[in-house]
């Protein structure tokens, strides 16, 4: 890699990324004494390290995530810290609330790891700030081109249809979407005025966290306090679909807010009436933007579908690599906590 | 274009009947009568012969959308549908076609038969360039013959009838046969007293549920008849106006494929029909079916095949007599009638009727079915009705039990449509001297918690790959069971196996205890 004292600022150890000259990793995948985490996703965020850095509007989410009574230390989007020889710094990646890049720089060298990332705006985030670098380790989650976004205002637009016109055949209407960000994202942006709007305790839990941050979301009411479901919009996390919880609510429509629902078998298979196509990761046209925007020297690719981005990057003349995740090419929405 | 592929998405985006039949009224009473007969062609599964080659499609979709091959086929394994994977390929779309499918099907897409590949090319881009993106996906459907939506034929003749004002089983019997989708098809079909058409038409096939539960619950013996199951082509044999017309149960018209049958149709009785399964026959048993798929591979059947593998029709059932419909009668009359009219010393076989006296007789029997070459009993109710579709309660198969074999999972690859992206294609292995070799392809009889489980082993185990197929660590081991098996020179085991399923996931065996090669010679016997 290019750097002046033979020694990359990242290497992949079976912890994870591991910055050597900072003595810190990112991201890490198990138990360590530093972890700078990009956002508190689960497969980001893992509980059990000493010590957290993270972007000061994350600090809550993360809190939820990995105890009480662990070290957090947060910092605001851009502000420099010193860890040991190198000086690393936080940035938007516009992917959910408190989402970072992580910025590192030693001697005039800059890496930089986004985490998860989108372009599009978002309501509920800072948005996804880019940065010059050499080295640019980026998610390829949706690696392929063919995913592409619609316009979020077209998909909410379907979202208002979807939910009116099962208040006209007396349905509920359960949306799933993902407890941490899209629900949120989805809160923020949908019209309250269509009718009464409910929360899994899960989706209430985030809610909560973001409203103390002064992030607008549409009212909502914890389903546990709730009796009359018809003609109301319920938004869950996706693992309650198919289970008891879903069954209480008499006639419903199920629908799943994601960008896995570009693809229809991907929707059929979980047997879901509809999918709203609405990521909070970079699409195809996405991610190749914020690469070049990087003009960085080398890519390494991670998270997703990684050997094809490589391949395409390498056929445009930019240096690239696949850095190995956890394991080869796992691909669907990670594992979300549900809870009671 | 804009009605129809906004049906396509209605059908698609529910999993409740009751919404995918009001859908289909809807449409189809707002459609003009030949849209609502091409509608109806398509939704039950019938194609225009093919038009153009696929992968001639997949490069000009490829040049639409400036990627390369290898990324066209990596984007083809995520999605599991090629009409699905060309339309999302497309730049975004800038307008949308208000023009009637009749106009797409007929001006736009039956010409590409005729012209050459530069004019086609030129025709489809132009075409995928005037739609949107749900029309791109619905077109590329008609144009790949893929056309299934998740709409079974029963749904399609539901909302026919119902805009009809008729029954479903009366719309099934106008729906068989030839017929071409014209606006006066469509008015034929919605009149009250339709005139019959064609002359060729067959009747809807009764289908027999497998028995579940125990024999002895459908009570006395005596009520049914028991027959046994034969494994070959179902069909009707239709003799009308002084013509034989045959009609497979794939709705195919095969008459030409079977000169025995058109001869025996000539010593029937004007107006007749009979419902009976096509074999190949000598020596008054049947052939192997291997022996059928030599015959059915051939496109002219000279005289040295047709002494080698003669056929005959199994015939158990009689559906129309002296020109009149007797679906309603009983089994026990229209047996009686079928027996009376089988000209003596031809290619009809009655079917046996198979005599015991208790169930624990026929238990007995069954045993023997293998060594019959058939595949165990049908039993039907003497008082049954000849039905439209598969029923429950009257007519049944009893099938013997399956072979089984333990076989170590070796390759994997991703399934297509609902399945698309996740491992679901699997290929076996069994042992052959230490080593182990490709035995059989399944892709059923898991359940999907077992599916997940299965894909995250295949993602966690991969150790080599030839494209989209993955070699994996042979470490889990699975029971399959077959219907039949035959020696084969073309698979590399020497064996092929008929409908090969996965019947449990073994998780109590090591693939060391899986079975060998011999354990499974020994089989053919």
């Amino acid at each position: 890699m290019a750097n002046n004292r033979g020694v990359p600022l990242l290497e992949l150890d079976p912890n994870g990324l591991y910055c050597a000259a900072g003595d810190f990793y990112i991201d890490p995948w198990g138990a360590v004494e530093r972890a700078v985490v990009t956002h508190a996703h689960s497969d980001h965020a893992t509980p059990g390290s000493q010590a957290y850095l993270t972007a000061r509007d994350g600090e809550a989410v993360l809190r939820a995530r990995v105890g009480p009574e662990v070290p957090i230390q947060a910092t605001a989007y851009g502000e420099e810290l010193t860890m040991g020889g190198v000086r690393i710094s936080l940035h938007p990646a516009g992917h959910v609330l408190g989402s970072a890049q992580v910025r590192i720089e030693r001697g005039g060298e800059v890496w930089v790891v986004s985490g998860d990332y989108k372009l599009a705006s978002d309501p509920t985030c800072a948005p996804f700030e880019p940065l010059r670098c050499q080295v640019f380790v980026t998610e390829s989650t949706f690696g392929l081109p063919i995913f592409r976004w619609p316009d979020a205002s077209q998909v909410i637009s379907a979202i208002h249809a979807w939910w009116r016109a099962n208040q006209q055949l007396r349905r509920a209407s359960v949306l799933f979407a993902h407890p941490l960000g899209k629900a949120q994202r989805l809160l923020a942006s949908v019209d309250p005025s269509v009718g009464p709007i409910y929360t899994h305790g899960a989706v209430e839990r985030m809610n909560h966290l973001y409203r103390e941050q002064g992030i607008v979301l549409a009212p909502t009411t914890h389903a546990a306090a709730g009796s009359c479901w018809a003609g109301a919009l319920i938004v869950a996390p996706p693992s309650c679909h198919g289970t008891a919880w879903e069954r209480g609510f008499g006639e419903f429509s199920t629908a799943f807010a994601s960008g896995w629902m570009r693809i229809r078998g991907a929707r059929r298979r979980r047997s879901l009436d509809r999918g709203f196509v609405i990521s909070d990761h970079a699409d195809w046209p996405g991610l190749l933007r914020a690469v070049e925007e990087t003009r960085a020297d080398y890519v390494w690719v991670t998270h997703g579908y990684r050997a094809p981005l490589v391949r395409w990057l390498a056929e445009h003349g930019q240096n690239a690599l696949a850095v190995e995740g956890h394991f080869e090419g796992e691909r669907d929405e990670p594992a979300e906590e549900a809870g009671p | 274009m804009k009605d129809f592929a906004e049906l396509y998405a209605a059908l698609d985006r529910t999993t409740r009947t009751n919404d995918k039949v009001a859908a289909l009224i809807r449409y189809l009473k707002a459609a003009p009568p030949e849209d609502a007969a091409w509608a109806v062609h398509f939704l039950i599964g019938r194609r225009p012969k093919r038009l153009l080659p696929s992968r001639r499609l997949a490069e000009w979709a490829v040049e639409e959308a400036g990627i390369p091959d290898w990324l066209f086929g990596e984007c083809y394994q995520a999605v599991g549908d090629f009409a699905e994977t060309m339309a999302l390929l497309q730049p975004p779309a800038a307008t949308s076609s208000d023009r009637p499918l009749r106009y797409w099907v007929e001006d736009r897409l039956l010409p590409l038969r005729d012209v050459d590949d530069q004019t086609r090319r030129a025709r489809v881009v132009s075409a995928w360039r005037e739609m949107d993106e749900g029309q791109r996906f619905a077109w590329n459907k008609l144009i790949t013959g893929e056309f299934r939506v998740g709409v079974s034929q029963r749904l399609v003749f539901r909302a026919v009838a119902e805009v009809a004002g008729t029954t479903p089983e009366a719309v099934a019997h106008r729906l068989m046969g030839e017929w071409q989708p014209t606006a006066e098809f469509w008015r034929q079909l919605l009149a009250e007293d339709a005139p019959e058409a064609d002359l060729s038409r067959p009747y809807p096939f009764c289908l027999a549920y497998p028995l579940e539960g125990s024999v002895e619950a459908l009570g006395d013996l005596g009520a049914w008849q028991v027959e046994w199951k034969y494994d070959g082509i179902r069909a009707q044999l239709i003799r009308r106006q002084w013509q034989t017309f045959i009609w497979s149960r794939g709705e195919e018209l095969v008459t030409g494929r079977f000169p025995e049958l058109q001869a025996l149709g000539a010593l029937l009785p004007e107006g007749t029909v009979i419902d009976g399964e096509i074999l190949p026959w000598k020596q008054g048993g049947p052939l192997p079916f291997g022996q059928m798929q030599r015959r059915i591979g051939r496109k002219l059947l000279g005289p040295k095949i047709l002494a080698e593998v003669p056929v005959v029709l199994v015939g158990f059932d009689l559906l129309e007599f002296q020109g009149e419909d007797v679906r309603s009668r009983p089994l026990a009359w229209r047996r009686a009638e079928l027996e009376k009219l089988a000209p003596p010393a031809s290619a009809l076989v009655l079917s046996p009727v198979v005599e015991a006296t208790s169930w624990e007789e026929l238990a007995r029997l069954r045993q023997h079915a293998r060594a019959r070459k058939v595949e165990g009993f049908m039993l039907k109710r003497l008082e049954s009705l000849y039905r439209v579709g598969r029923r429950r309660g009257d007519w049944w198969k009893w099938k013997i039990e399956p072979y089984s074999v333990d076989a170590v999972l070796i390759y994997a690859q991703p399934g297509t449509g609902r399945r698309a992206g996740l491992f679901t294609d699997y290929t076996f292995g069994i042992w052959d001297n230490g080593k182990l070799v490709p035995f059989a392809k399944a892709y059923s009889g898991l359940d999907d918690e077992e599916i997940r489980q299965v894909d995250a082993f295949v993602r966690r185990n991969t150790i080599e790959k030839f494209g989209p197929v993955h070699a994996v660590k042979p470490e889990l081991v699975f029971e399959l069971a077959f219907e039949g098996i035959q020696a084969s020179p073309r698979h590399r085991s020497g064996i092929a196996v008929r409908f090969p399923r996965m019947a449990r996931w073994r998780h109590d065996k090591k693939p060391g205890d899986a079975d060998t090669i011999d354990t499974i010679r020994a089989l053919l016997r």
